[in-house]
């Protein structure tokens, strides 16, 4: 039985739709002032049921208010992500027909690379490329820079990977359209971009996950096929030893 | 989940035996299901193409969505109007009846420091504001040597890119009229031809002049009523 809607719960939705992404403390904030503004029961602990109501009236829309982790702090964030998309049709009608075919082609360098990055020198160099329209790298910097501010892509020391609203809203596609080739992580079993492997099985872990897990552990070991685990594990003690000493 | 509610006993059927189903003729009645996933399609359409405050025409619409359920078409558009208000607090409303134009409006009552906007698309709702302003109190309608000549006051010059609005004369002359913000007409017997501007119909529908009014008010510090005119004009028009 679907609670109703009430006008704090579409302030609350058009605002998450409007923002494209929605770090956590913000949501909480935004389903403050939205129950407030529009006079409705606010509980602070509530957030989930509150986003509920909502759900089950995207749903016949298929749509829905999706939250994911950020690959980079681990903190969670909002989306509206749409489920009937089969396609980057989402971005469809931002963009021209050689922008989405640029994206696509970065998104594989991302997915297909080890650690989830894409050197801005390979995307260039995959402009002049492109079968819908041949793009001037200069002309692509300036689309990168697009994605970047319309939270598609992140970059980091002029590398780019996936941004945490990308990766919330792709998430099915991604996983159905590279299903050999798109890691999952092993800790929380959702699509990880950027990730540490272990480099005996190979199976891979998102950094806040890896934190998390080897919180302490002096000797980290894989969760799978407990060998050593190999990558500099911050925030444990043996991550902060190996600072210290190179190996 | 839902239930298929297909219509029984429709002879016509029978008739076109090996005809490619997905094309329903004028006597096949629409199932609920395939209504309500024209809505769904109509909503999300609706809803993309307001992202960027451009107006949606019917013949897209009808080309897009609609296409072979024509004949449902004031039943379709009318379910996902319905569902905009109830879902999203949007409406769906016609701002030109003659060539069949809509755009969505905001039906939740505007809130104090309300954060809706992205950052960029708060500062161009702002400079809209002022410009809307503007031509209200300047009796609804201004030349556009005028409207520049008031936003050099704000240091916005028509040749000179802006650090926050760019090419600001693209953004008035072109971007706000597209977006139906503002309308501008060429005034006649002028040579070299002049225009003015004066409020779009998004901008009756989205705001209003008892807003406006009230807004140059506390810029000024003074009481809406000091400018009697305009309060009478604005008192009037509250639809």
């Amino acid at each position: 039985m679907a609670a109703q809607m009430t006008d704090a719960h579409r302030r609350f939705l058009q605002a998450l739709m409007s923002n494209g992404i929605t770090e956590g403390s913000e949501a909480k904030k935004l389903h403050q002032h939205c129950c407030e503004t529009d006079k409705v029961y606010y509980a602070h602990d509530k957030l989930d049921d509150f986003i509920s109501t909502i759900n089950s009236h995207l749903q016949p829309l298929f749509m829905q208010i999706r939250k994911g982790i950020s690959e980079d702090d681990g903190r969670a964030h909002y989306a509206v992500v749409n489920l009937a998309e089969t396609e980057v049709t989402k971005m469809a009608s931002d963009y021209t027909e050689s922008e989405l075919e640029l994206f696509r082609k970065t998104m594989d360098l991302i997915i297909l690379s080890e650690n989830g990055f894409a050197s801005s020198t390979d995307i260039l160099n995959l402009a002049d490329q492109l079968k819908t329209k041949k793009m001037k790298k200069k002309e692509a910097e300036q689309v990168l820079k697009v994605f970047v501010e319309d939270k598609w892509l992140s970059e980091k020391n002029g590398e780019y990977t996936l941004h945490t609203r990308c990766i919330i809203e792709m998430e099915q596609y991604i996983l159905s359209n590279y299903q050999d080739v798109a890691r999952k992580c092993n800790i929380c079993h959702s699509l990880a971009i950027q990730s540490q492997g272990c480099e005996s099985c190979g199976i891979g872990m998102h950094l806040p996950c890896v934190r998390k897990y080897f919180r302490g552990q002096t000797e980290p070991r894989c969760p799978e096929c407990n060998e050593f685990w190999s990558c500099d594990t911050p925030g444990t003690k043996q991550g902060v030893s190996r600072m210290g000493s190179q190996t | 989940m839902s239930q298929r509610k297909r219509s029984k006993g429709l002879g016509c059927s029978q008739l076109l035996d090996g005809e490619d189903d997905s094309i329903p003729t004028q006597v096949e009645r629409r199932s609920q299901e395939q209504l309500n996933q024209k809505v769904s399609e109509l909503v999300q359409f609706l809803l993309v193409k307001d992202q960027k405050k451009i107006p949606i025409k019917r013949a897209d619409i009808l080309k897009n969505i609609i296409r072979e359920y024509r004949d449902a078409y004031s039943e379709i558009i009318r379910r996902a109007d319905r569902t905009l208000q109830e879902v999203f607090g949007l409406q769906l409303v016609e701002i030109d009846a003659k060539r069949h134009i809509y755009i969505l409006i905001n039906n939740l009552p505007c809130a104090e420091g309300e954060q809706l906007c992205r950052d960029k698309e708060k500062e161009k709702m702002g400079l809209l504001l002022v410009i809307l302003s503007f031509i209200f109190m300047k009796g609804n309608s201004v030349k556009d040597s005028a409207l520049w000549e008031f936003l050099h006051l704000l240091r916005v010059y028509p040749g000179k890119q802006h650090s926050v609005f760019g090419d600001v004369r693209k953004l008035v002359a072109e971007e706000f009229v597209r977006q139906k913000y503002l309308e501008t007409t060429a005034i006649p017997l002028t040579d070299p031809p002049e225009f003015k501007y004066q409020w779009g119909p998004r901008a009756e529908k989205e705001t209003s002049k008892k807003d406006v009014l009230n807004f140059v008010a506390k810029m000024q510090g003074k009481d809406p009523k000091f400018w009697a005119s305009q309060y009478s004009e604005a008192n009037k028009a509250t639809t």
